[in-house]
């Protein structure tokens, strides 16, 4: 029983990031056809933002996580209105511009801190453990649980209730026809990067708590898993993504756990199989 | 009267083909004209050129400004109100959510006009659009040109696959809306232009082959014959 809990809280708080970074790409693609892997920069921006000025200015937890959140999403606006607003509906030029930014990212992330995992800021209470029905949980599972649901009912709410959820939801499912009504599409597609940036920072940061510390290379395996994420909840949701993110996290875990190490990454691609076959626009797409 | 919407010269290639090869008519600014033409003359690519959803040369000046550079939503900020074909409509979106959509700047937005033509829009508000029948999607459709105080209406077939009592319904609304703003409607029904539109523009094959008033037309039936392939 107390395996079963610390691998589902555990399950879920895995799910919770990559359901941070999985949230913005699903939106991006539906929205602006745009395919970023520049997404795992944002990441690492806001895991090394909040490092840095947990370090160098002595920031308290939270307002580093601020620090870093904040610089994920500018890096998100710059990226989008400079490099791949140009490029759009040049979707190979896209590609090749999101992945060299990212090889770039890294490269320059280890050129300025070296390629070493550094020593993640912590807040006290994220390195205990509580108690949960015998099983004994690392507080840090809680933390990443709650920000997912925090962001969750954020966007959602900025989805359903705002004048710009209303148009980024329409532009996912005709973009044109958005632009015929008289609306600039593309100030919307800027606003889903920087909530992209933000999601994925926040991610980057959670993720250094979690790991305990912070590596160049760190996002990569993240943004791969954020990637089946979005293709198993289906391109442009965001219920979705949550919904496919609890089950890779667990799916994850369970196997790993009970079968072996190195099955957990093997069943969530056999997951992305069976669920690709069974409906290939995804759990939350138009059953074909 | 000068007219408001003038188009010159007006060329959209896609891929390898030519679509529209030099198509050029004028919009009187009242009343309704109507655009002709067989399948595929290019009626739909003529609308979706003078809006910039298809990349096109040429000029389109409405009221006398060059609009044709400009892109989609600048155009339709000029004051067009666009009914496409497909009509366009947001499926996964309520019915009060495609209309809010389709509000342009401060307004006032008339949906006092629009419940009132069609008042199943109200009732139906909360029902998601994807659900609604292909009559009620073309009262979304043109319902969302009315909400905004536009100069003119582009209309793209909007009684194809409708009952008979629905096309009704449309062409009354269309009348009636046709007396406050001018309109530019594709039609294949003559019975329809016959009886709400005041000019005709015939297309074939890209280009423009008649230009005149409707009833001029419609009241040669040689001429009709010989145009539309039909009497
Ligand atoms: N995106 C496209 N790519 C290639 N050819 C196209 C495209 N859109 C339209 N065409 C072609 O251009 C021609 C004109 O099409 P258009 O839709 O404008 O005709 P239409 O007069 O509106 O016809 P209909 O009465 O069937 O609606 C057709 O031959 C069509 O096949
Ligand atoms: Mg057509």
């Amino acid at each position: 029983m107390s395996n079963i809990v610390l691998l589902a809280l555990t399950g879920l708080g895995l799910g919770a990031l990559y359901f941070l970074i999985a949230s913005g790409l699903s939106l991006i693609f539906g929205l602006a056809d745009v395919l970023n892997f520049a997404h795992g920069l944002f990441l690492a921006v806001g895991a090394y933002g909040t490092w840095w000025s947990s370090t160098h200015l002595g920031f308290p937890f939270v307002p580093a996580v601020m620090f870093g959140v904040v610089a994920g999403t500018v890096t998100a606006v710059l990226v989008e209105t400079l490099l791949i607003r140009p490029l759009y509906r040049r979707t190979i030029e896209q590609v090749l511009v999101t992945v060299g930014l990212s090889l770039a990212g890294v490269a320059l992330l280890q050129a300025a801190f070296g390629a070493d995992p550094l020593t993640f800021p912590r807040p006290e209470w994220a390195t205990g453990t509580t108690r949960i029905l015998g099983a004994i949980v690392p507080n840090d599972r809680f933390l990443l649980i709650g920000a997912a649901v925090v962001v969750l009912v954020a966007i959602q709410v900025f989805l359903r209730r705002t004048r710009f959820g209303l148009i980024v939801r329409a532009g996912v499912e005709d973009r044109t026809m958005v632009t015929a009504l008289g609306i600039n599409v593309r100030t919307a597609f800027t606003l889903v990067f920087a909530i992209g940036g933000a999601a994925a920072a926040l991610a980057g940061a959670l993720a250094g708590v979690y790991f305990g510390n912070v590596s160049p290379g760190q996002g990569t395996s993240l943004l791969i898993f954020a990637f089946i994420v979005v293709v198993i909840g289906g391109m442009g949701s965001v219920t979705g993504s949550a919904i496919a993110a609890v089950l890779v996290g667990l799916v994850q875990q369970f196997t790993s756990f009970y079968a072996a190490a190195g099955v957990g990454e093997a069943s969530v691609v056999l997951l992305l199989a069976v669920v690709l076959l069974a409906r290939p626009g995804g759990l939350a797409g138009r059953a074909a | 009267m000068t007219p408001l919407l003038e188009i010159a010269d007006l060329h959209v290639r896609i891929g390898s083909s030519h679509i529209l090869q030099g198509i050029g008519f004028a919009v009187p600014a009242t009343g309704v004209t109507a655009v002709l033409g067989r399948n595929g003359a290019g009626k739909t690519t003529t609308l979706k050129a003078v809006l910039g959803i298809v990349p096109k040369t040429g000029s389109v000046r409405l009221d006398g400004e060059e609009i044709g550079a400009l892109p989609t939503h600048a155009i339709v900020r000029r004051g067009l109100g666009y009914a496409p074909e497909d009509r366009g409509i947001f499926a996964g979106l309520t019915v009060t959510e495609n209309l809010r959509l389709a509000e342009r700047g401060r307004g006032p937005h008339r949906y006092d006009l629009v419940y009132e033509m069609f008042p199943e829009l109200k009732q139906r508000g909360a029902q998601r659009a994807g659900t609604l029948s292909g009559g009620q999607q073309q009262m979304v459709a043109i319902g969302r040109t009315l909400l905004n105080d536009n100069r003119m209406l582009l209309v793209d077939e909007p009684t194809k696959g409708l009952a008979p009592k629905i096309v009704t319904e449309v062409a009354d609304v269309l009348e009636r809306a046709a007396r406050e703003v001018p309109i530019l409607l594709v039609e294949q029904n003559l019975a329809l232009v016959r009886r709400i539109a005041d000019h005709v523009v015939v297309i074939e094959q890209g280009t423009v082959v008649h230009t005149g008033e409707a009833a001029s037309l419609l009241s040669d039936p040689d001429l009709t014959r010989e145009l539309l392939g039909v009497a």
